[in-house]
């Protein structure tokens, strides 16, 4: 019986998801017995043209990470599609922007500004910036388009099923790629991870005080936090309430607080509007004056509770025509 | 610009009332308004107001118990902590301060519900329609 052919994918992202595969250790050699990897850029030498070559729908599943800011990973995202059975959107950039998606705060133009011009270390007299299309001595170089936005997967191509977290948990991966040689798959559209919060997860869950009001929030550098106690009871701003269980809770036993990661916890539409609305309740304030000084101290909203989940969040991106 | 479209949440038992009276005494409320009934300003997270942004608001007005009349004691202040929270979140997004606003209004002000409304109907028709890009489709880079 000829196995199953399993593609790996990277677009805007740090490759961390790419750890995670290789994370699985020896259990990635029951995966290798398991399937067939027929196209892995960052650890095989395979080609586009070896995807291209293969019937649409051949590749039984492509593991798709980072998000979509390219005129390539656009190209590459649409021809996996079409080469594979499932799509898995593989961590939180390809499943909600991730970390490159707070680029939607900004613009292109500044992006470039700042990365081409301004930057101390940049030598640019010429105030050269990326162009698609360049011709030197008669030859023609190209690359990739740069987007003034950052998409997550789904909202590209479609997407079967997402794998959480900043990188995934090797547990769910290998409990993906289980469901998938099973053929136990969940509906379409699912997030594969436990349906409950972090918080109901969570190792300092029976230290949470219920109705909490907090008069001051710290960030992790300003406080020396206590490694049992639940962070949001210390006035340190947690995801937990808003997230997804699932990642491991690796941040929580290393006593960093969750920033987010894994994504929305069941039943939430958009993660950051619901972590808002959850810290804000614990505000010790009852004048506009108190309430507008608790929420200064946090000091980037958008980047505390949509550091993932910005392009996937109901704005999308910032408003460029508004004075704020 | 065609009148502006305003997500407006009165809470139950004030904003409401006050929506009431307003037009009980016959008094002008801007046709832009839409009204979303909930049992206290308290209630509205911050999920419905960026999904209001994302559904077609030009603007959206919260409206609860003034401090101290909430029926349910200190919902009215939960509203007002979250909301300077989201106001702060809304600037990075570049969304105009004029097009979000939160403010009380009680069962007996007809006249004030009417004047408030009014008011944000004035100040969102004055910035002109918002537009959102995060449905666009992609563009070509450069």
């Amino acid at each position: 019986m000829t196995k199953p052919k399993v593609a790996f994918y990277w677009c805007a992202s740090c490759g961390g998801c790419e750890e995670a595969v290789v994370d699985l250790n020896e259990a990635v050699l029951d995966v290798v017995a398991a399937v067939d990897i027929c196209f892995w850029p960052v650890a095989l030498d395979f080609k586009v043209s070896d995807v291209e070559a293969l019937a649409d729908g051949e590749i039984a599943v492509t593991f798709l990470n980072g998000a979509i800011r390219t005129d390539e990973q656009h190209h590459m995202a649409k021809l996996l599609r079409q080469k594979s059975g499932l799509m898995i959107a593989f961590g939180s950039c390809s499943h909600l922007g991730g970390i490159p998606a707070l680029a939607n705060l900004t613009t292109r133009e500044e992006i470039f500004r700042t990365s081409y011009l301004q930057s101390p270390t940049v030598d640019n007299p010429g105030g050269t910036l990326p162009q698609k299309s360049t011709t030197i001595d008669g030859n023609e170089f190209t690359i990739p388009g740069f987007w003034s936005q950052v998409y997550t997967l789904d909202q590209v191509v479609d997407v079967d099923y997402y794998l959480p977290g900043c990188a995934p948990n090797p547990e769910l991966l290998a409990a993906a790629v289980g469901a998938v040689l099973k053929g136990e798959l969940p509906e379409k559209g699912s997030v594969i991870g436990p349906d409950k919060a972090l918080c109901d997860t969570c190792s300092r869950r029976e230290t949470k005080t219920p109705n909490k009001k907090l008069s001051r929030l710290y960030r992790p550098h300003e406080i020396i936090i206590d490694p049992e106690i639940c962070f949001l009871d210390q006035g340190v701003v947690c995801c937990g309430p808003a997230t997804r269980s699932g990642c491991g809770e690796k941040c929580i036993d290393g006593n960093m607080p969750c920033t987010g990661c894994s994504g929305p916890a069941p039943g939430v539409t958009d993660q950051g509007a619901k972590m808002l609305t959850a810290l804000a309740t614990m505000f010790d304030a009852d004048t506009p004056e108190g309430a507008k000084a608790m929420a200064d101290q946090v000091v980037d909203p958008a980047g505390t509770f949509m550091r993932y989940s910005v392009a996937a969040s109901a704005l999308g991106r910032r408003v460029e025509e508004e004075k704020s | 610009m065609a009148e502006p479209k305003v997500l407006t949440f009165l809470c139950n038992w004030c904003s409401y009332g006050g929506a009431d009276l307003a037009g009980g005494m016959h008094l002008d409320v801007p046709d832009g308004i839409r009204v979303v009934r909930v049992m206290c300003s308290g209630r509205v997270d911050a999920q419905m107001i960026l999904e209001g942004f994302r559904a077609g608001a030009d603007g959206v007005l919260v409206l609860g118990c003034h401090p101290g009349d909430c029926h349910y004691k200190t919902g009215n202040m939960s509203a007002q902590n979250r909301m300077a929270l989201v106001a702060n979140l809304l600037g990075q997004f570049g969304i105009a301060p004029g097009r979000f606003r939160l403010d009380w209004v009680s069962a007996g002000e007809g006249e004030r519900f009417s004047q408030v409304v009014t008011e944000m109907i004035d100040t969102v028709r004055e910035l002109g329609p918002l537009t959102l890009h995060a449905q666009e489709h992609m563009e070509v880079g450069t």
